[in-house]
């Protein structure tokens, strides 16, 4: 069947089976590699995605279920001239090694600090518990994601 | 200029594609024509494989093939040990596929390739399966019966005994006036990457050219491996590796997988792709640890330890994989950690039985040894009344003693010494950064209804194995450099340590090495790949060579050309000078020259973990409030980086510690088949960890004075949680004697206590 929804401010339309996860869909049929599949079960939170804002397991809803929304991925929050500030704060404290999880974190982080840029120590830590990293044991992650709150509080400010 | 990258924390090169989502990882691949294998897996434990009928598979739309050992001529190939390949394993290593008996849960039996991963699992269901049951050996006891044998010819479910030997044990347990005998075991973990296993492959029959994607660790090696297996020229293939996704030891290695897709694609002449789901990667991925010991150690009244002796059973699972032994080997040889012990006789037997074959996790056998040991120093030094950090320091090998001789092992004949180090200055360290004495006065205390603990212990870290690490040096034809290497990446930012070490070698800005390249055959004449802490230290030490070797290549071919004598050129940026004249490099572009580090050493990094916790004692549950490891290095060239080596291997080693556990039951039905059932740390788990790493003892081994770093850690985290666990429930007299420290077990503990205080 066909589902038509918004991809980074792309609207898409895909042909896919009913069964197809989003993730999936992303990957595969629009060759948005950069969210990725660890478990296929809701666990380790790889393939999150923003969905109208919200931070979404991709594994976890087919693709006929974002019908309509704006779904917004890794890239989608990547440029190619920079990193973004949230990327850098990632890079400046080492919070990334192989790199499987990291969209999965990016995309978790940004949907936390656009909501709380307040965010203390233990809030960060609760709302990445969600994701699961193999390398890095966290600290610097969490490092990363607290340096980043000041990029946020800005963006708040401008709007 | 004179460069100081070396030393320096360095931003890493490959966080500007993985930030952005722009990694390529095997499934990222995409190819036209594509066929998806799906792979059909035992469910029985053990039993005689009487027939396959794939006939209704075959006619779900969408389903190409079914492909089983009847389609491999001569009986499916074995999968060959990479280490330790002792004649005494043959018996026991695995075909790539069940062709007569079924020996775990989770074995392949068939492999489908249809148009799409969906269509593929739907024919799983059509495939009739008739299979014999036979009793299944769930643990290395039932195996030591041999009652149930996993291998008729073998006739014998125990498929060697290491023996490691030092002095004469025997005669020093004679003579001791203390002995303590504990027995002690580890839970049963995996090196989970995140990225699922996954291999593609293309054959090329015009060309007889078959290109394997999803190459990690030890391509050359497993290049050598299919070869022999698939009956192609080692020329005839290319191993490309994508950017890995974790490698722990587990990923990389060669995996029945890695023949039957590649033969997939050949035998269908279509390219093939394979990616494990997760279910799949718990019970088909190598599995490692699950070791019990009956070790006795023999003390002076003064604390001086004067031997250990004891017994190690490994329960191997159903076959032995290619570094399936390392870890049963390592237990013996490493049993004394970083201590003084004249006189040392362990026993490692391994046991197969119907469970996923076991290889190597991070700090193999170490993470065990230090385990046991340290948590009998602990009880050995309440047992003589001396305290237990005291204890540790009078034992602890000196840098005077070192090289220090170390248990040989046999039948490997494994001789070794450590290379260098004051050891107890990192205990000390340690001590110092949590402050011991004033942490002292809690030790045991109820506060707000948690029991406080310190924990502290020692480790040794093997690393740099041989025998040898290639590189080279190009120019390209911008004037930039580029590296290629020999060593692989498993994510732990190989590409900007090697950048760093070349441009402190050729004197350039490190923007002039423009590109690191990595693991893929095509790229140097051999490789050797990255396991045992070896990648920094063999592959940068390569490096050096490649540099020298490239300068007095471009040298000779500069002089010529600005005519001049060769000693005079030099390289200044994106120039060569010479004689009063100047070239740009780029007119040199296509010069390259390659580079080698031989080593039969192995270096040897040490530290110390501290802990504080606090124990629920009625919920089982443990707490860090403190824990700091203290480890020197040699040489750190990425502060950055090992502080990321440091604390992923620590939160790896807590799990291990606290939650992590593989479980079957008697029948050899695997219990924990999804991240619900095997529980790893998260973000909420050690908030509370520090590291500190030290570089005052340099290597003598190598040119660069490092050491391997990637596993100290996980080794020690067991053995610091468990102590500390016990200094906190000291009034409860518990003494743990297993990992996980698992809620229930922690909750047993303290039952026990109260009922021994009641009696």
């Amino acid at each position: 069947m066909t589902t038509k929804f918004e991809v980074n401010g792309k609207q898409v339309s895909v042909e896919v089976e009913p069964r197809l996860t989003l993730a999936d869909c992303l990957r595969h049929e629009l060759r948005l590699t950069g969210t990725h599949i660890g478990c296929e079960h809701g666990v380790c939170g790889a393939c999150t995605v923003l969905v109208d804002g919200e931070a979404v397991r991709s594994c976890l809803i087919l693709a006929v279920q974002a019908e309509g929304s704006k779904v917004v991925t890794v890239e989608g929050l990547s440029n190619d001239s920079d990193l973004t500030p949230l990327q850098k704060c990632f890079r400046k404290h080492h919070a990334l090694q192989c790199g499987f999880c990291t969209p999965g974190f990016i995309t978790t982080a940004h949907a936390l600090l656009t909501e709380e840029p307040d965010c203390d120590a233990d809030r960060v830590r609760e709302v990445l518990s969600g994701n699961i990293c193999r390398c890095t044991g966290y600290i610097s992650i969490v490092e990363a994601v607290l340096d980043a709150r000041q990029f946020y509080k800005g963006q708040a400010a401008k709007k | 200029m004179k460069n100081t990258f070396i030393g320096t924390p360095m931003e890493r090169r490959e966080d500007l594609r993985f930030l952005r989502g722009r990694g390529e990882y095997v499934d990222d691949v995409a190819m036209p024509g594509l066929l998806y294998a799906v792979i059909l897996r035992s469910s029985v434990a053990h039993g005689r494989l009487v027939s396959i009928d794939a006939s209704a598979a075959l006619n779900v739309p969408g389903v190409h093939s079914v492909i089983t050992a009847a389609d491999m001529p001569g009986g499916p190939p074995i999968v060959p040990m990479r280490l330790q390949p002792l004649p005494e394993f043959k018996p026991f290593e695995q075909p790539v596929i069940a062709h007569d008996k079924v020996r775990y849960v989770g074995e392949p039996i068939a492999v489908v390739l249809a148009s799409s991963v969906a269509i593929g699992e739907d024919a799983l269901d059509a495939i009739a399966i008739e299979i014999e049951d036979l009793p299944a050996v769930a643990d290395w006891r039932t195996a030591a019966k041999n009652q149930s044998v996993l291998f008729e010819k073998a006739g014998t479910n125990r498929s060697l005994v290491f023996q490691a030997r030092k002095g004469d044990a025997d005669a020093a347990f004679a003579a001791a006036p203390y002995v303590r005998r504990e027995q002690l075991r580890t839970g049963r973990h995996y090196g989970l990457t995140m990225e699922p296993r996954g291999v593609m492959a293309e054959w090329d029959d015009a060309k007889g050219k078959l290109t394997v994607y999803g190459a990690a660790k030890v391509p050359f090696f497993n290049r050598r491996i299919l070869s022999a297996q698939i009956g192609l020229a080692v020329e005839q293939i290319d191993m490309i590796e994508n950017d890995v996704g974790g490698g722990y030891g587990a990923r990389g290695e060669f995996y029945p997988e890695d023949f039957l897709i590649p033969f997939a694609a050949r035998h269908v002449q279509r390219p093939v792709k394979w990616i494990e789901d997760r279910r799949e990667n718990l019970m088909a991925m190598n599995h490692a640890r699950e070791e019990e010991c009956d070790l006795e150690v023999a003390c002076a009244r003064d604390g001086t330890i004067l031997a250990i002796r004891g017994e190690v059973h490994t329960d191997m699972g159903a076959y032995m994989r290619t570094n399936g032994a390392v870890g049963a080997r390592n237990v013996s040889q490493f049993m004394a950690g970083p201590y003084r012990v004249p006189h040392v006789k362990i026993d490692s037997a391994l046991w197969m039985t119907n469970k996923t074959p076991v290889g190597t996790y991070r700090g193999p056998g170490r993470f065990e040894a230090c385990f046991f040991l340290e948590r009998m120093i602990d009880m050995i030094a309440a047992d003589l009344g001396i305290d237990r950090i005291e204890f540790r320091r009078k034992n602890l090998i000196k840098s005077s003693e070192q090289p220090y001789p170390i248990a040989h092992v046999q039948p490997t004949d494994a001789r070794d010494e450590y290379d260098s180090g004051e050891y107890s200055e990192t205990l000390d360290r340690a001590l110092k950064e949590i402050d011991w004495p004033k942490l002292s006065k809690l030790q045991g205390k109820l506060i707000d209804g948690k029991y406080h603990g310190l924990g502290a212990v020692c480790f040794i870290e093997g690393g740099a194995a041989g025998p040898k690490e290639s590189a080279r040096i190009a120019v390209n034809t911008d004037g930039t450099m580029s590296v290629y290497m020999g060593t692989s990446s498993v994510g732990q930012g190989v590409e900007t340590v090697f950048a760093q070490i070349a441009a402190d070698a050729l004197e350039v800005p490190i923007e002039r090495i423009h590109q690191v390249y990595h693991g893929s055959t095509a790229y140097v004449s051999d490789g050797y790949g990255a396991y045992h802490s070896r990648s920094t230290v063999m592959g940068g030490s390569a490096v050096l060579d490649a540099t020298n070797n490239f300068m007095a290549t471009l040298r000779q071919a500069a002089g010529k050309r600005l005519g001049c004598a060769e000693s005079n050129v030099t390289l200044d940026v994106d120039k060569v000078l010479g004689g009063g004249r100047s070239m740009p490099l780029k007119e040199f572009a296509g010069l390259t020259a390659e580079g080698a580090f031989l080593n039969k050493k192995h270096t040897y990094s040490y530290g110390a973990h501290v802990a504080h916790v606090t124990v629920d004692a009625k919920l089982g549950r443990i707490e860090i409030v403190d824990y700091v490891v203290v480890q020197d290095v040699g040489r750190a060239v990425n502060p950055l980086t090992l502080r990321g080596q440091v604390l992923g291997s620590l939160v790896q080693g807590l799990g291990g510690a606290v939650l992590e556990d593989l479980k079957y039951d008697e029948n050899g039905q695997f219990l924990t088949g999804s991240l619900a059932d095997y529980l790893l740390p998260t973000a909420t788990d050690f908030p509370n960890l520090r590291c500190v790493v030290l570089d005052d003892y340099p290597s003598p081994i190598n040119p660069l004075g490092a050491k391997g770093a990637g596993e100290g850690g996980i080794i020690a985290a067991g053995g610091c949680m468990a102590n500390a666990v016990a200094n906190a429930l000291s009034s409860f007299g518990a003494e743990p004697r297993q990992l996980p420290l698992s809620p229930t077990y922690i909750w047993e503990l303290v039952q026990a206590g109260q009922r021994r205080a009641a009696e």
